[in-house]
């Protein structure tokens, strides 16, 4: 998230959509109760339960899941035809004024550059005209048809409240009064705060509802501010920390993108991702990213990457297709995996279509799973009735189960959703033989070395001089790790405008990212954690919970990064004198000789305003983008339908087949024709998590059994007389891919809504039960999800797809 | 940080009640050895993190045994922990839970192997599996290792291995982590965090 978890009681309004923040982050959640009770803010929800969440807001409005960019696309149009945007703001500080490629088109649901046999786009026109010096065109009148203003303004004009609302399924009313709350914040002193969570995530157009809230939330002004900016309310406790070490294959830690067969060689790869500004004075700080990637070339192969074997770039392995959890998943279950390993990882639960996962699973030749807990999936190939109806004789398949330690028996550090990362100490030994994850990794990488020293093998050289400074190499520690990543200094580091400065001598952790060099003279695992471990010791180890400026900011407890700062873009709470919009929530201003206040500047800290350096600095433009020309599936998000939708066209577009769904999401062979259609499956179905239980994990703890014993899934009342359901009665759920059975739980809390002039019921299904547990045995719910996710991002669509329920 | 509480509880907790048993008329030195001392006046504390959502509550971990060489220390009760300016002292049906996930039959206990075909696991020890899992991966890396592509382009990678990471793990399990998979020319990898 752009600010963090306190910061939420500085907002003057909050809206929870595409997320429940009080049954799913619950401790998070009571600062949206503390900005009610102290600054009298409100809490509007959206979505299509009437959730815990929904039971505290001032306002609610229901929604039909999956249609959340019909809604806020309609946000963006009542706001610019009501003029409700902070002018100065949307003229400054995004690109409203950058003219766009007159080539760039948008015609009946579709961009232009699209290839329906390879189902994506072309993106030659989504760009900018640029100047004889490579600098942005730009209109400040914003009146230039080619403008990006012009051209949001045209895009969303067509999302009018009449057609939302039949989209949507949310009633007319109710959108407008959602509007006019959201329009308020509109206003230089006035801030919301959005939480969202899986609900947006998780559909074939994930990243684009994010995007149409990011492009509302500048229109209002309202990122950097306290009280402002976007929350991704995340899951496991270091699920944001695991994301900046990227365990994906596009990105290298830091999130620097991973090579590709493309870059043939390293200057290849550097000049692809080295930027240069696009408007004159940006920071355009990515122009570092040859330091960054020097910096870990020398943390991982230490003396052996030098300058002159361009630091070991042809051991780092390039990347040739998609290699996202479906595509892999994809691939095993076309037999191109043979060993695999799930480290805290339930895919069987967690994947899309369970059945798919575990045929993939049974092709391989082994699994090794590492756990604290006996998962479901290490039982993949056993007979749990009809929970996982497999023949154990017929899966080859030889399987591992390690045990590993839980977070009370580890140390070491985790990074919360607002990116504060704090250390955390081992209590306890773990049971039985149980050993620490780093331990397990760790012996497991030496059994390989010494195999490779003895016998030889493919390319050995990168793992027999992988840098590995441990003092027990089994079993390095968390502290020898975190110093790592946070680099330091291998020569003694300059000083660039006076070169009779050290900054950092040799042998010191450096402070921050700022003394990372690309000549290989400093090594760092991780960008954007760096200085987190400085020469003043562990500093995500820090306790001060001292909060002077009163917003909640505590500086000194644990390490936010980047560079301990709390909120990001915090430049954009100013305006370009450098004076806050609101002066009762500075987080920095402008002191007349340089940036300060109650935050770490983002923002070059000399950078006079008279320079116009604009705030979004990580972007080349330096500015937020309204128009974004490298997404995926268009510079503006547009509503799609869900690959399984109760409609048989996109009203947006109803005479273009090609633009029922996000046609630049990947589906494979074999997935497309087991999406399940409206007239066999005529139910919405949405899933989602309860207060009481966590994944797939709470059902092996007792208080958690026993608070929620038994799976359920909610319908609507009139569904339930419709089908003839009482409130307990054992219903069976259809998807086109299997079945689950549960209780019903018949509720007031699940509405009928009008869509396209028709009843669309909507199906409530939790995801939290399993066959292995101490909670009653049930069946997974993955089992009916589409294999198919978001074109950016690929997380797969679980909040949108369609069912059939009948009595059991 | 490892604050062992009990100077502090046997000071303020004697203290205390010593003074309000004295207050209702009792002489403290007869009553004193009736007094239940509260358990975790003995217990360790340990400072530590909730691991289920990304509100990452502060915790605090009691353990029995004060860190002394042979004391054995056992888990017996966990809290919110007040200082932390997030979660302050709080923890959600979720996190109130926490010492029975700590303490959860299903707790893995040593490794075990399920051979092929096999219907039923089997207890191996560390020593035999990890080998055993190292032996599988050179093999199949050694056979399956993409030295160039069909353009001739060095790409050293090995895809027809891949690998699950967690999103509860800690920064620098996920950092060896991956550092030890690009090494090996792994590609086919992701984490929890995609879904």
């Amino acid at each position: 998230m752009t600010n963090h978890w306190v910061d939420i009681k500085n907002a003057d309004l909050i809206v929870v959509m595409g997320g429940n923040a009080a049954e799913a982050h619950p401790c998070g959640f009571k600062w949206v109760i503390e900005a009610k009770k102290d600054r009298k803010a409100k809490l509007v929800v959206v979505d299509p339960r009437f959730t815990r969440s929904a039971a505290v807001a001032d306002y609610y409005a229901p929604i039909r899941a999956g249609a959340d960019i019909a809604f806020l696309g309609g946000v963006v149009n009542y706001l610019l035809s009501n003029d409700k945007i902070h002018h100065d703001y949307v003229k400054s500080y995004s690109n409203a004024s950058f003219l766009m490629n007159p080539d760039f088109k948008f015609e009946d649901g579709l961009f232009s550059g699209y290839n329906s046999e390879k189902r994506n786009y072309d993106k030659a026109t989504w760009s900018y005209q640029l100047d004889k010096d490579g600098f942005v065109k730009v209109d400040e009148t914003l009146q230039d048809p080619n403008c990006a203003f012009q051209l949001l303004k045209k895009h969303y004009s067509r999302y009018t409240p009449d057609l939302v609302s039949k989209v949507t399924g949310t009633p007319k009313d109710q959108f407008l009064k959602v509007c006019e709350y959201i329009a308020e914040t509109a206003a230089p002193d006035k801030t919301m705060t959005i939480c969202y969570a899986l609900g947006w995530t998780q559909h074939s157009v994930g990243s684009q509802n994010i995007r149409t809230m990011a492009i509302i939330q500048t229109l209002l002004g309202n990122m950097g501010m306290a009280g402002g900016g976007i929350y991704a309310l995340r899951g496991h406790a270091n699920v944001q920390g695991i994301t900046d070490m990227c365990l994906y294959s596009e990105v290298l830690p830091g999130y620097m993108s991973a090579p590709t067969d493309a870059d043939v060689d390293r200057k290849t790869y550097l000049e692809k991702r080295t930027p240069k500004a696009l408007r004159p004075n940006q920071m355009n700080f990515p122009q570092n990213f040859p330091k960054w990637n020097t910096s870990l070339m020398k943390a991982w192969y230490g003396n052996a990457a030098t300058d002159k074997n361009d630091f070991c770039y042809d051991w780092l392995p390039k990347k040739d297709a998609a290699y996202d959890v479906l595509a892999i998943f994809e691939r095993m279950h076309q037999g191109k995996i043979n060993g695999f390993v799930c480290q805290g990882f339930n895919p069987l639960a967690a994947v899309s279509n369970k059945k798919k996962v575990g045929d993939a699973l049974a092709k391989l030749k082994f699994l090794v799973v590492i756990d604290p807990l006996a998962t479901d999936t290490s039982e993949f190939w056993k007979n749990h009735g009809e929970f996982n109806e497999v023949d154990a004789s017929k899966i080859p398949t030889e399987v591992f189960r390690l045990p590993a330690d839980c977070f009370a028996e580890d140390t070491g550090s985790f990074t919360n959703s607002g990116r504060v990362i704090q250390w955390h100490w081992k209590a306890a030994d773990g049971p039985g033989e149980s050993k620490g994850d780093i331990e397990i990794i760790g012996t497991l990488f030496q059994k390989l070395k010494a195999m490779y020293a003895k016998d030889g093998g493919k390319l050995p050289e990168p793992i027999m001089n992988l840098a590995w400074p441990h003092r027990i190499p089994t079993k390095p520690s968390a502290a020898e790790l975190l110093m790592e990543i946070s680099g330091k200094a291998l020569g003694d580091v300059l000083d660039p405008k006076d070169k009779t400065k050290v900054l950092a001598k040799a042998g010191e952790q450096v402070a921050g990212f700022a003394q990372l060099r690309d000549d290989g003279s400093t090594s760092c695992g991780n960008w954007i954690y760096s200085g987190c471990w400085s020469q003043a010791g562990n500093l995500t180890a820090r306790r001060d919970n001292s909060d002077p400026s009163g917003l909640g900011q505590t500086l000194m407890w644990g390490f936010a990064w980047p560079a301990n700062r709390r909120i990001l873009y915090n430049r954009a709470s100013c305006d370009l004198s450098g004076k806050p919009w609101d002066s009762k929530r500075t987080v920095i201003r402008w002191t007349g000789t340089a940036w300060a206040g109650n935050d770490i500047p983002d923002m070059r800290p000399d950078a006079a305003p008279e320079e116009i350096v604009m705030p979004f600095i990580m972007n080349p433009e330096g500015v937020a983008r309204l128009f974004a020309p490298g997404m995926a599936d268009g510079p503006f998000p547009e509503h799609y339908e869900p690959f399984e939708t109760p409609l048989d066209k996109n009203p947006f577009s109803p005479n273009n087949p090609k633009a029922l769904n996000n046609p630049a999401a990947r589906v494979y062979k074999g997935d497309m024709e087991v999406f399940g259609k409206a007239k066999d499956f005529p139910y919405v179905a949405t899933t989602y998590r309860l207060v009481e239980h966590f994944h797939y994990w709470s059902k092996h703890v007792r208080l958690n059994a026993i608070l929620q014993p038994e799976q359920f899934v909610e319908i609507g009342e009139e569904l339930a007389k419709e089908k003839g359901i009482a409130n307990g009665d054992r219903v069976k759920v259809r998807s086109n891919r299997g079945f689950i059975k549960a209780v019903a739980v018949v509720t007031k809390r699940i509405p009928t809504l009008m869509v396209d002039g028709k009843k669309v019921q909507t199906v409530g299904i939790p995801i939290h039960w399993g066959f292995k547990g101490v909670a009653k045995a049930g069946f997974i719910t993955n089992t009916l999800t589409p294999f198919v996710g978001d074109a950016n991002s690929q997380p797969p669509e679980f909040k949108a797809f369609l069912v059939n329920i009948e009595k059991a | 940080m490892q604050v062992s509480r009990r100077q502090f509880f046997k000071i303020c907790g004697a203290g205390m009640s010593g003074s309000s048993i004295a207050l209702m008329g009792f002489s403290p030195t007869s009553a004193l050895a009736e007094v239940r001392s509260y358990k975790l006046a003995h217990a360790t504390e340990t400072r530590n993190m909730c691991p289920y959502c990304s509100v990452s509550c502060g915790v605090l971990i009691y353990t029995t045994g004060d860190k002394s060489k042979n004391a054995k220390a056992d888990i017996i009760h966990i809290e919110g922990d007040p200082d932390n300016p997030v979660n302050r002292g709080t923890l959600c049906p979720k996190g109130a839970g926490l010492l029975d996930m700590v303490k959860s039959p299903n707790r893995l206990k040593f490794p075990e192997v399920r051979e092929p075909g096999s219907n039923e696991w089997k207890r191996i020890s560390w020593d035999d599996a990890l080998p055993r899992i190292a032996k599988h991966m050179k093999a199949d890396r050694d056979a399956n290792f993409i030295e160039k592509n069909a353009d001739g382009v060095t790409v050293n990678r090995w895809n027809s291995f891949g690998f699950l990471a967690s999103s509860a793990c800690n920064n620098e399990t996920g950092y060896i982590t991956h550092k030890v998979l690009r090494s090996l020319g792994a590609v086919a990898f992701d984490t929890q965090a995609r879904i």
